[in-house]
């Protein structure tokens, strides 16, 4: 196989993972799911890393920077911000039977 | 790229199946955090592996520019209300595609001191691509962001230029990046970075209010393919397979969504453009409607065996939640049967009202979803809607002129008395009128959530 089809074989089937896995979600994860899935692609951060520690001019380096303040945002207060909202799914278990028989 | 050790391609694609097992995990309610702690720990090893084999030029700015979005992502991610998630997901994602972006410009740049014959076409067709669509969803974001936040309007903004501005910029765009592709410009790929901001405010600024939760959606899907074309551009295994899982898994979950409000995805994107998708009122109708003070709907209440509370986002905005809780847990206590009737789309975006409840404390047991509990309304004394509006209209079913006509509501109006706790009678977010409230079984309650539910349960306590 040439690169080219290797890169392209890797996507298709990245695809048909992507869909299979959140298939049988519920509409009660919708919000949590996005926003963890929005987490994930903060991993942009990776790239602009590269870039930036390959670069040499000034203008690319300051380009390259910025690049990075903005994906650690996204990769960062992503997962922070899920995991908020997950705690509350998971934290009232307990305390709920005793609050209703109160 | 130079070469990557072997072990440390290893190492990405460990972190690749830690990704797919994030999303795995995301989507069940007990694997949940799980999932996203797994994708945490992915995204951090990724991260930090070119620092290893790598000899990185420029590390403490690096390191630096690392700590302050890090300290910005986790300080919007703490001080962030629950009810402004959809706000805080449509930023994260536009400075993701931004970011984006500007990798693939950083790369174009790169690329350009290379002769012609060393760079493929794919590579540059894939640069230009991450350059467009992650310029458009940054734009776009911020667009939604504006929306949600009442920085400006939520009803769709069209003017009569809008659909030939539109395509001429999608046709810049297609000469700009065949510039890119074919002759490998760096001015080109950033006209074409500029040209996706315009293509990306035009294709949002059209969306109606309560459409917007779809359109972060997809702009989410889009922000995942960014990330996958930029890991082909840079030869990265992981931000390819990561890109494409979300591009995909969002794609999916769009139209997930879509069906859930019964609405299509192009209709929502180009409906106002069409023209087909008419406008509500957006003002306060005079028509006559029956009213009452907190202590005749306690003596409602009271008095039923079977009640159903439909919550809504004004009940978010005022921060009831715990108030609704008490109130609940006080007729409970007297006998009366209750449960939560939720909406797939109540609050601002699909699963919305299920985190904001959870926040309050509300057993998860009593929500129940809106198949479950449809049939449920014909044997019901009250329902009490808190907030609520588009999710109950009536016009869903009747008026096919409607932006929400075809949504699937809760059947609300099949139940014996219902009672709206309203702030006024403007319209919900859709902008729409709702017949319910003029219906003679429909009582209204007038006030702020929170005082309506205070007077609401002292009320019910005299009884």
């Amino acid at each position: 196989m040439t690169d080219g089809m290797v890169w392209l074989t890797i996507f298709v089937l990245s695809v048909f993972v992507g869909v299979e896995v959140i298939s049988k979600v519920s509409s009660t994860l919708h919000t949590p799911l996005m926003s963890g899935a929005n987490a994930i692609h903060g991993i942009i951060l990776l790239g602009a890393v590269l870039v930036t520690g390959q670069t040499e001019s000034t203008p690319t380096l300051v380009v390259g920077l910025v690049a990075i303040v903005l994906a650690a945002v996204n990769l960062v207060g992503g997962f922070v911000v899920t995991d908020r909202m997950l705690q509350m799914f998971t934290r009232k278990k307990p305390a709920a039977p005793k609050e209703a028989q109160r | 790229m130079s070469a990557v050790p072997t072990w440390a391609q290893l190492v990405y694609l460990l972190c690749a199946v830690g990704f797919i097992l994030a999303l795995k995990g995301l989507s069940g309610p007990r694997t949940a955090r799980t999932g996203n702690l797994i994708g945490a720990g992915a995204a951090a090893v990724a991260v930090v592996l070119p620092f290893v084999y790598l000899d990185l030029d420029h590390l403490p700015l690096i390191i630096g520019a690392i700590a302050l979005g890090s300290l910005g992502g986790v300080l919007g991610a703490r001080r962030v209300q629950m009810t402004q998630m959809p706000q805080m997901v449509a930023l994260f994602n536009g400075v993701g595609g931004g970011a984006a972006a500007l990798v693939a410009l950083l790369e174009l740049e790169e690329l350009g001191h290379l002769p012609a014959s060393a760079v493929g076409t794919f590579v540059l067709v894939a640069t230009a691509f991450t350059v467009l669509v992650g310029s458009v969803s940054f734009a776009g974001s911020v667009i939604t962001f504006a929306k949600l936040q009442d920085l400006m309007t939520s009803r769709p903004v069209v003017f009569a230029g809008l659909p030939v501005a539109f395509a001429a910029a999608l046709v810049g765009s297609l000469v700009l990046g065949w510039l890119v592709v074919d002759a490998t410009l760096l001015w080109a790929g950033v006209a074409l970075g500029v040209m996706g901001l315009l293509v990306g405010v035009l294709l949002v600024l059209p969306v109606g209010g309560a459409d917007v939760p779809i359109v972060i959606s997809l702009l989410n899907a889009f922000t995942g393919l960014t990330v996958a074309a930029g890991g082909y551009v840079l030869g990265n295994v992981v931000l390819l397979v990561a890109g494409t899982l979300v591009g995909a898994s969002g794609t999916f979950l769009t139209l997930l969504m879509a069906r859930a409000m019964g609405r299509s995805v192009p209709n929502i994107l180009f409906g106002a453009l069409k023209g087909n998708s008419t406008l509500g009122a957006g003002e306060a109708s005079d028509r006559p409607v029956r009213s009452a003070g907190p202590e005749d709907v306690a003596i409602l209440l009271g008095y039923a065996d079977r009640v159903i509370i439909v919550p809504g986002y004004g009940l978010a905005v005022a921060q009831a939640q715990h108030t609704l809780r008490e109130l609940v847990e006080l007729l409970q206590a007297r006998g009366t049967r209750v449960d939560y009737a939720i909406h797939p789309v109540a609050g601002r975006m699909p699963g919305h009202m299920n985190v904001l409840l959870a926040e309050a404390q509300v057993p998860y047991e009593q929500l129940v979803e809106m198949d479950e509990i449809n049939g449920e309304f014909k044997h019901t004394d009250v329902v009490l809607v808190v907030g609520a509006n588009d999710v109950v209209n009536p016009a869903a079913r009747t008026t096919p002129s409607a932006p929400i006509y075809g949504m699937p509501i809760l059947d609300v109006d099949q139940a014996q008395q219902v009672v709206f706790l309203k702030r006024s009678m403007r319209p919900g977010f859709a902008g729409i009128e709702n017949e319910l409230l003029f219906d003679p079984r429909t009582t209204l309650l007038f006030g702020d959530a929170k005082e309506s539910l205070t007077k609401l349960l002292s009320a019910a306590k005299a009884l």
